[in-house]
């Protein structure tokens, strides 16, 4: 979903897309609702409360297998679909569905479970109402959330990002200008460079190795002006860095570990970041020191909310963030679907 | 004119360095000299002991004490500073400022603002300790006592009770008791997440309570008492509180 999505964010004419059956969230999606139809029936066929669950579990014998067959049908011949225009994806998805519920309940009745054409034809055609109003609740879906609403909302936190280290920047180049002016050029060009990604159309998917770099520019900015009092650990694992991920994704958190884990802090204190690959996941961990009383200073739960909400428009359910608390140290764990520039 | 003797107090040298350039820059303007820099508020407070300051320039955000609890405790001393703070983005203090007239210079900070800000300085314009306390949103990290004509500093987190004495106050760490000038009231609304009363003339830190003991006693007062951590004291209970104290305990 996540390639597909960002595509189709990037593009301006409107046109209606498959939903990713590669994609958690629209497997889960159709689990629930065919579940949940099942349900539904079994409750209008029961007559007492005893037996709903022996209805239900008739109806599951039928259903499940045609279900998971359905479902895994779909997420192989994903990419195929995709490549098709919409009606023609509509039409083959469809097909898809009527052939596989048929095959497999003509199995079942061949065995023996439960006769009659009038059955077999009557859950083939209630297979395909129901996949037909999953496809049109994706697809209105998809129109909610993409792209020119996606688009918009992507835009407007981006434009939330109002980042306090441009006014410490300049601040740090003019006191350096006159001791130091080399040091004070070379802050304006690392400065420069972080005007032009913030000023970025930052709606696509970046490869990781620009965000660090951003990162690292900023960083440079901050040690002009807490010296040796800033810290920083940064361990990659070889090979993450071709990752695609949102844009200023890091660079807030960074910010944020600054401001309320260093600025407050006595003695100097380091910040670590570890990216490392899982399998089919980038995870991206983040610790600086935690200073309890310094906590009440706003800020830092609205980056998380921004970040958080512009993962779930670009990675749906397959991102999450979570913050711990851990001894002397505030934690970021980050984990989104690993893709790679192509 | 004889020139103004400046004190400069902010956590980042290259700020502390700027700001020694611009008052370089408005000497012509408004005369002054740099008499020292301090990394922080302690640093500055010790300062102020030894060397007679006119103005501070001082940065609202520095680790261990913030400029305005700095301000205010420097208002101990028998002639303290003016002051005037510096700020990149704190828009709650400055709205804080802007409302009680205090001054203040934002960062970026120019030559001509900071010669205006010594001019007014040099007229005697003054911030005095009731507007500070005011535009500081934080409880403050110390608690402090002028002695000798310093200001001696009691961290918060050593007080184990504070207890109302005739016109003072008995502040009490494990080593020692120091009198200060405050009112208990006071204390009790800006110290709310770390004192409880326990008694109409005592508060005591939560996180030196060890427990309670029942009072053998005859009096009216007779009841339960508090136990400290570090030291040896036992603290009454009055009626009235033990209910809310006991809440406590509990949780």
């Amino acid at each position: 979903m996540t390639e597909q999505k960002a595509a189709s964010i990037r593009q301006n004419d409107r046109s209606d897309t498959l939903p990713d059956f590669t994609s958690l969230g629209v497997i889960a999606r159709v689990l629930l609702v065919v579940n949940g139809a099942a349900v539904a029936a079994a409750l209008a066929n029961s007559q007492s409360w005893s037996e709903i669950g022996r209805r239900f579990f008739e109806i599951a014998l039928w259903v499940e297998p045609a279900l998971f067959a359905v479902l895994a049908a779909l997420y192989a011949t994903s990419p195929l679909l995709a490549r098709l225009r919409y009606a023609a994806g509509i039409t083959s998805a469809l097909v898809i569905v009527a052939v596989l519920t048929f095959a497999l309940s003509a199995v079942q009745s061949f065995l023996g479970r439960e006769p009659g054409w009038w059955a077999l034809l009557r859950g083939v055609a209630i297979a395909i109402a129901l996949a037909a109003a999953l496809l049109e609740y994706f697809r209105l879906r998809d129109r909610a959330f993409s792209p020119a609403l996606a688009e918009a909302r992507l835009q407007a936190l981006q434009a939330r990002i109002r980042p306090h280290f441009l006014f410490n920047s300049l601040n740090g180049v003019l006191a350096i200008i006159r001791s130091d002016p080399k040091r004070a050029e070379g802050a304006l060009e690392d400065l420069a460079d972080l005007f032009r990604s913030l000023l970025a159309d930052n709606r696509q998917l970046i490869p990781l190795r620009e965000e660090v770099s951003l990162c690292s520019q900023y960083l440079n900015l901050e040690r002009m002006r807490l010296g040796d009092r800033l810290q920083i650990d940064w361990i990659i694992d070889s090979g993450v860095e071709d990752a695609l991920v949102p844009p200023m994704l890091l660079q807030p958190l960074v910010e944020n570990a600054v401001f309320h884990g260093i600025e407050p802090g006595l003695a100097a204190g380091s910040i670590e970041i570890r990216i490392r690959r899982e399998a089919d996941r980038l995870r991206i961990g983040l610790s600086n020191p935690y200073h309890p009383e310094h906590q009440h200073r706003q800020g830092n739960r609205m980056a998380l909310a921004n970040i958080r909400e512009r993962l779930q428009l670009h990675f749906d359910v397959e991102a999450r963030l979570d913050t711990a608390i851990d001894g002397e140290r505030y934690r970021i764990d980050m984990v989104l679907p690993y893709r790679r520039a192509v | 004119m004889t020139p103004l003797r400046v004190l400069v107090v902010d956590d980042e040298p290259p700020a502390r360095a700027r700001l020694r350039e611009l008052l370089d820059d408005c000497r012509g303007e408004a005369p002054n000299i740099v008499v020292g820099e301090a990394a922080n508020g302690l640093e500055g407070l010790d300062m102020l002991a030894s060397t007679p300051v006119d103005v501070a320039l001082v940065d609202i955000h520095m680790p261990g004490m913030s400029g305005i609890e700095f301000a205010r405790h420097a208002q101990l001393l028998e002639t303290p500073p003016a002051i005037v703070f510096v700020t990149a983005h704190d828009q709650y203090a400055v709205k804080a400022f802007e409302l009680n007239a205090v001054d203040y210079l934002l960062k970026p900070v120019r030559a001509s603002r900071v010669a205006a800000s010594l001019r007014k300085v040099a007229a005697g314009v003054h911030v005095t300790r009731e507007v500070l306390e005011r535009v500081d949103a934080q409880p403050r990290r110390f608690l402090s006592v002028s002695e000798r004509g310093r200001v001696m500093l009691v961290p918060l987190a050593d007080v184990l009770y504070v207890k109302a004495e005739l016109k003072y106050l008995t502040v009490r760490t494990r080593e020692r008791e120091y009198l200060i000038e405050a009112s208990l009231a006071h204390l009790e609304e800006e110290f709310a997440a770390l004192f409880i009363r326990i008694h109409r003339n005592c508060l005591v830190a939560r996180r030196s309570i060890r427990g309670f003991e029942r009072m053998a006693g005859d009096e009216s007062e007779a009841g339960w008492a508090v136990l400290l951590e570090g030291c040896d004291e036992k603290l009454p209970v009055s009626r009235r509180q033990w209910a809310q104290v006991k809440a406590l305990s509990r949780s």
